[in-house]
């Protein structure tokens, strides 16, 4: 015999359900009176520094249809590649930025619409440069565990080209699942959950 | 928000977090909750050793909470009113999986009300609204990990899988720990419900040990006698490695 380790096991993950926007999101969902506001709402004031950017995301299912009951959550550096976050341990990040967005697909598009900033570029765990990107985590009805991808930045072309996560995708072709394409402000990036445009996920 | 989840005298942890266990957790498709079928991703996830921008996360502070934001009994009640049902309170701890409490998580809860019926508009079973209750609640844990909500014990429901499938009583949790990768969603369970065993959601978990890890203990020693019972709940987000001796480039 030896010592245990006396390791504890992570809690099992239990769908979000249909009605998750009780919980995350209650005056979207008409429960008024009990949040002031739902968190999450707000990524951005009239200070925050960097490129104002608009980001509209889709999640879509194995038969084609956006998903009109998902809950969108996205993570990133603020202008100068800062994360908002007492681990981060390389500078203040901007005060007038959270970093941190939450909103509900809508019930009748399955659409939902970040209002953000451009983030700068973060290191890898190796020192070289990461693109800039969208840490995006996703609940909903019929999803056992949260799933984790990115988004990146189709005008960050060189950017993407050299960024160590992108490259570790074998598949080459499934690249552009993480590549958001740019109309005027607006980033457009639909999450395909199965199919042949299958998104590339995260085991973080 | 604010840092006052990391007290001046500490330095923030920054190693990375231990591997999620996927034989531990549900598999993404379990044909037997019929709604996974066309939402349940079939290629394999790609392995990520933790960056940055998983190992960070927000700070919540204490400052976003409302008086009654942990009380579901008053937080929707009119004036000297309150929500219908068997009081309980819950509570617990945030641990991780070396056993450490996880100081400044963020942990929001939804439910049915006693009769086993949502506050939301897609919902339609026939059990009546209560007009004294949302079924919202959010808490954060204190120094050691602690947290503590009062609410009533929502009731089962039958929900469109199978002809007759029925969910156990059950409290959603949202918790949001120290890392982005910590991220969880889970339910909890009510110990002795017979409902759990045949929930064809809980036994998308295929270690009973899983699912008894997500029910909740009655705690006659913590009830507030005259007034209600107490569960606890205790819940565990991923470990983190040491950092100690490890190579860190310059800058990261």
């Amino acid at each position: 015999m030896v010592q245990g380790l006396s390791r504890l096991k992570e809690s099992a993950s239990q769908t979000a359900g249909p009605y998750v926007h009780i919980g995350l999101t209650p005056n979207f969902a008409g429960i008024s009176g009990v949040y002031e506001r739902d968190l999450g709402t707000a990524m951005v004031n009239d200070k925050t520094r960097g490129e104002r950017i608009r980001v509209n995301i889709r999640v879509i299912d194995g038969a084609g249809s956006p998903l009109k009951d998902a809950l969108v959550e996205i993570w990133q550096a603020d202008a100068a590649g800062i994360y908002n976050s007492p681990s981060d341990l390389r500078g203040s990040a901007d005060p007038n930025f959270t970093g941190w967005g939450r909103l509900p697909t809508d019930m009748t598009t399955g659409e939902c619409m970040f209002e953000t900033i451009k983030p700068g570029r973060a290191p890898f765990f190796d020192g070289r440069k990461m693109a800039p990107h969208l840490t995006v985590w996703i609940v909903a009805r019929g999803i056992n565990i949260g799933l984790h991808t990115r988004m990146y930045f189709s005008d960050e072309e060189t950017a993407n080209a050299e960024d160590p996560v992108l490259m570790r995708i074998e598949q080459r072709e499934r690249v552009s699942t993480l590549v958001a394409p740019r109309d005027g402000d607006i980033y457009k990036f639909d999450i395909h959950l199965q199919g042949i445009n299958e998104t590339v996920f995260f085991d973080i | 928000m604010t840092s006052s989840r990391v007290p001046a005298n500490r330095t923030p942890e920054i190693g990375a977090f231990f591997q999620r266990d996927r034989n531990w957790h549900p598999p993404a498709f379990t044909p037997a909750y019929k709604t996974s079928v066309l939402r349940s991703p079939q290629r394999a996830l790609l392995s990520l050793d933790n960056t940055l921008s998983e190992l960070t996360g927000p700070v919540f502070g204490h400052n976003i909470l409302g008086e009654l934001d942990n009380d579901l009994i008053h937080n929707f009640a009119g004036p000297g009113e309150s929500a219908i049902g068997p009081r309980i309170l819950v509570y617990g701890r945030v641990l991780d999986e070396r056993g450490i409490g996880v100081a400044g998580t963020l942990l929001e809860v939804w439910q049915a009300n006693a009769g086993g019926r949502y506050r939301h508009k897609k919902e339609t079973y026939l059990a009546p609204l209560d007009p004294n209750f949302g079924g919202c609640g959010r808490t954060i844990t204190g120094e050691d990990g602690s947290y503590c909500f009062r609410t009533i014990q929502p009731g089962p429901y039958p929900w469109p899988n199978g002809p007759n499938d029925w969910r156990p009583a059950h409290i959603h949790f949202s918790i949001f720990g120290h890392g982005f990768a910590q991220r969880l969603i889970t339910q909890m369970y009510f110990e002795g419900d017979p409902m759990i065993w045949r929930c064809p959601i809980v036994r998308t978990i295929n270690d009973r040990r899983a699912i008894e890890g997500l029910t909740a203990a009655l705690d006659m020693e913590a009830t507030i006698p005259m007034d209600a019972r107490a569960y606890k709940f205790d819940i565990v987000l991923r470990g983190r490695r040491p950092t100690l001796f490890e190579n860190r480039i310059e800058g990261n």
